[in-house]
């Protein structure tokens, strides 16, 4: 196994390492940055506990090679926001008890805040697509999607 | 009244990703550790070579049974197989190396020859007469200790004055648990020899009992230190325990911290699934409606090995006649052994199989009285002072009429039952309504003493740490116990904190299970609480020139009833407390009153209270596509009080989900007893999408056994889904007797569509 470059800006750090070819950008973040708000449920980009937003898209980061992400822009659950500012949806998913065991939530707020960033405004029906690939076996998904709506609603308060 | 929902205890970490799963944890020198499965139905182990793999680079241990002190866990259940596996998920050997990746190679270096045997693979196959044994000194496969009969009345003498007999039959399939998290445990030593097991365990006490087996340590030098648990469901119990029991034994060997996390391939393979089962049901009903006998065998498939069927199938014959009134009752129930994964504990306990079959067979029976769903039950449904089919009377509120009233007000039942019959039967889609009503026995009864413990600690600058002997595991527990002592000592809830299981603290105050987590779990808080209450309130009260009993404490002041103004905050006394020296940590402990139960008749007071729900579902089947789809579910409880609503929402909406998915979705397949859907890209469960519109309402109810008067709900949520959506199908002309119900039943059905298909509630009359 070789070792290579790979330049990534993870929440707003820029990360210049040298990293095993095969390593999938969930094991960068994970095992090397010790970034492990990202979760691994599956390992087949079926269950979306991974996701995190690169270049501005979610994608499932066990099917992402890391270094075909080089020189690529990745927002993971801990950079959405800390406990003394957290962002709208962190803030909604409380409010609205959006999550029981929170093994998927990291990867949920990821897809939630990928659409919300594209459309500040969906419908539910977007909503519910736009997490259609992030398994959640606990809620049922209702309050989830409840807080996501509010969580567009506080962020575009004028909207309303 | 329920105060408003304060935010759940451990959210914050984990909405911002600090909340640290097994899985994430790190440990310096910490290995990783491996098995190698057997992936084999049914054989004889010839040999096993392991001289390559132990030379393989970064490889430091690999062990075959003979290397460990015990071969199995309690029961049966093999840390590691020496001569016959019995199912796929078998373990021939445990190997711990530098890295993941050198393990694997190892694992991939070990040369194993089998002898294949023939397999058992089915509960017909188990029950045949020329069967093989599977296990040795049995004389047939029947799980040890799982029958459970009831015998109330006599059934012929029910029969013979019935005018109407209906036989059906009904199975269910093994279902996935399907937590998100896939196990995981770090295994390492403590400075004094002892073990530390860090895990993703819904019963942190089994998971210590399985280390002390498989290394033959004490208890007392074993600690299982539970973390955040990634769902759970009653699956994070048996393969917890065995991968727990193998981490420690690497550790110990190699003297290295010892990571283990499934895949999830694995996980699927190994752990316990919801056991299948085979309804036999015989009712019989005067023309009235009146049911004046029921008949029924209940089989489950146990499968290699099984700890839970003997324990699940009392609860099976306690609820297997549902919430009814019936005189003469033949009950029995078992379980058989089979090649293939074991049947385990799984939301519900039996209950959502045994509520999916006794519910179609009132829907059966109905359309065959000719009356309405409805009109059969309200004929039949117990009430205060009815007995049940284990002779236990009832004396606290029975809410099932009322519940089921409720729902099908809420769900506008009878204006639609009305209009989808009349529905053009030629329309490409076709629309039905239908209902389920259940009861379930709040904790375990009289299935093992439901005693448990907690330790509220009161420190000095007035901040609460609550330790309930039962499991966080996502369901909330631990803000329902928080908020149970915060009422009692008058607190605000956010000076309570929580923390998850040390076995290394709390009393072992048994399973996280039968949702009794509130229920039961929540009395020792209360007990613990009110007794550092009565302690501080006879500070309080030498302070404020008043006898403690007339003192009351609420939103952190402790005053005087008859005069509030009198006060003295919650933190003055405590720091007061504290310099003289007052006891502020209590542990309590509840221990319920001993219950009689007699095992050859079935009869006996069962649960001291019950919670009732009716679920109303409605579905549209595309007839050419063969799609159904839930689109609507309507869920009414009683559950006695809701301790905090947003959870308790939550419950039931997750319940709603998970049994759609029971009903319309999930089957674990098998190719000669080898699990074919090992992962969510063939294991399909519910997404978002699949979400219909979801109403809920938990009915007023008081005057029950349960902590706070909290009866049960994490089960109760689930139980009732799969057969109200299986009598809403057979509403729109579809009677499946099988789940879950793919879209290949609605096609078969199709072109027999008008050969007369059960059509049950099509002529019966509102």
């Amino acid at each position: 196994m070789a070792k290579k470059r790979l330049r990534l800006t993870v929440n707003g750090v820029l990360i210049d390492r040298e990293v095993e070819e095969s390593l999938r950008l969930l094991d960068v973040l994970r095992d090397e940055l010790f970034l492990t708000g990202t979760k691994e449920g599956c390992g087949i980009g079926e269950c979306g506990a991974c996701t995190v937003i690169l270049d501005g898209k979610a994608v499932n980061s066990c099917m992402v090679l890391a270094l075909s992400a080089d020189g690529g822009v990745v927002e993971t659950v801990e950079g959405l926001g800390s406990p003394d500012r957290l962002h709208p949806l962190q803030a909604s998913f409380l409010d609205h008890h959006a999550l029981q065991c929170g093994f998927c939530t990291p990867g949920m707020l990821m897809s939630a805040k990928a659409l919300l960033d594209e459309d500040p405004r969906p419908s539910e029906e977007e909503i519910k697509k736009a997490i259609a690939g992030n398994l959640c076996r606990c809620t049922g998904y209702v309050q989830i999607v409840e807080a996501i709506k509010d969580a567009a609603r506080r962020r575009s308060p004028s909207e309303v | 009244m329920t105060a408003p929902d304060t935010h759940r205890i451990d959210a914050l970490e984990k909405v911002t990703g600090q909340a640290k799963f097994a899985g994430d944890l790190r440990l310096p020198g910490q290995i990783a550790g491996k098995v190698l499965r057997c992936q084999q139905a049914h054989a004889r182990i010839r040999s096993v070579d392991i001289f390559t793999a132990i030379k393989a680079p970064g490889v430091l241990s690999v062990l075959l049974a003979d290397d460990l002190p015990a071969a199995s866990a309690w029961s049966t259940y093999p840390f590691l197989t020496k001569e016959r596996v019995l199912y796929q998920g078998d373990v021939v050997a445990l190997v711990a190396a530098e890295s993941e990746p050198a393990a694997e190679a190892a694992l991939a270096a070990i040369r194993v020859e089998y002898e294949l045997l023939p397999a058992v693979l089915s509960i017909e196959e188990a029950l045949r007469e020329d069967t093989i044994v599977l296990h040795p000194g049995r004389k047939d496969n029947w799980v040890d200790n799982s029958h459970w009969p009831v015998r109330k009345g006599n059934v012929e003498e029910g029969f013979a004055c019935s005018e109407i007999v209906l036989e059906r039959e009904y199975q269910t399939s093994h279902v996935e648990h399907a937590y998100i998290e896939p196990e995981a445990v770090l295994a390492t030593t403590g400075w004094d020899g002892s073990l530390i097991v860090y895990g993703a365990t819904q019963n942190p006490f089994n998971a210590r009992r399985a280390v002390a087996a498989a290394t033959g340590y004490s208890l007392g030098r074993v600690r299982v230190i539970q973390q955040p648990v990634g769902g759970s469901f009653g699956g994070k119990e048996e393969s917890m325990g065995l991968l727990a029991g193998r981490a420690a034994i690497l550790c110990l060997k190699t003297g290295r911290p010892v990571r283990m996390v499934y895949g999830r391939e694995e996980s699927i393979i190994e752990s316990a699934k919801r056991h299948p089962f085979r309804f036999r049901y015989k009712a019989g009903a005067r023309r009235d409606g009146r049911i004046m006998a029921l008949q029924a065998e209940l089989v489950d498939e146990g499968g290699a090995y099984n700890f839970q069927a003997q324990f699940m199938n009392w609860r099976a014959c306690v609820h297997a006649a549902g919430v009814y009134r019936i005189p003469h009752v033949k009950v029995d129930v078992y379980a058989v052994h089979t090649n293939r994964v074991f049947g385990g504990a799984m939301r519900g306990y039996s209950s959502p199989q045994i509520i999916f079959a006794q519910e179609s067979l009132m829907d059966e029976l109905a359309g065959e009285l000719g009356m309405s769903p409805l009109e059969l039950r309200r004929v039949n449904f117990l009430h205060e002072g009815d007995e049940t089919i284990t002779g236990q009377v009832l004396t606290e509120p029975v809410n099932a009429e009322k519940v089921t009233l409720r729902a099908l007000e809420l769900s506008d039942y009878l204006r639609k039952k009305v209009a989808y019959a009349e529905q053009d039967p030629d329309d490409q889609v076709r629309r039905g309504i239908g209902f389920a009503t259940s009861f379930r026995g709040c904790g375990l009864g009289a299935e093992a003493p439901d005693a448990t413990g907690a330790i509220v600690s009161v420190r000095e600058d007035g901040s609460i740490i609550v330790c309930s002997s039962l499991t966080d595991i996502g369901q909330g527990l631990q803000t329902a116990h928080a908020r149970l002592a915060g009422e009692e000592l008058g607190v605000c809830p956010e000076r309570i904190v929580s923390k998850t299981v040390d076995t290394g603290i709390v009393p072992d105050g048994g399973m996280t299970v039968a949702s009794r987590g509130t229920f039961s779990g929540g009395k020792p808080v209360v007990m613990a609480a009110a007794q550092i209450k009565k302690i501080l309130f006879a500070l309080a009260a030498k302070k404020l020139n008043s006898a403690p009993e007339d003192l009351n404490a609420a939103e952190d002041w402790i005053f005087v009833r008859q005069d509030p103004e009198r006060r003295v905050s919650f933190d003055e006394i405590v720091t007061a407390a504290f310099r003289n020296g007052c006891q502020l940590s209590v542990t309590g402990w509840f221990q319920p009153e001993p219950v009689a139960w007699d095992r050859s008749t079935g009869q006996g007071d069962a649960f001291s209270s019950y919670a009732y729900t009716c679920v109303v579902a409605e579905v549209e089947i595309d007839r050419i596509t063969g799609v159904a789809a839930v689109k609507r579910l309507v869920s009414v409880h009683d559950v006695g009080r809701v301790v905090h609503a947003g959870a308790a929402e939550g419950q039931v909406y997750g319940g709603m989900a998970m049994g759609l998915g029971m009903a319309l979705m999930e089957e674990i397949s098998f190719n000669k007893g080898l699990i074919t859907n090992d992962n969510f890209d063939k294991y399909m469960i519910p997404t978002a999408a699949d979400m219909p519109e979801a109403y809920l309402e938990f009915i007023p109810s008081d005057g029950n056994s349960g902590a706070g008067g909290a009866k049960s709900l994490g089960e109760a949520a689930l139980e009732a889904v799969p057969a109200a959506i299986a009598n809403a199908l057979a509403a729109a002309s579809y009677r499946i007797r099988s789940l879950p119900a793919f879209k290949e039943e609605f096609w078969a059905n199709l072109g027999e569509d008008q050969k007369g298909l059960v059509r049950t509630c099509s002529n019966s009359n509102l």
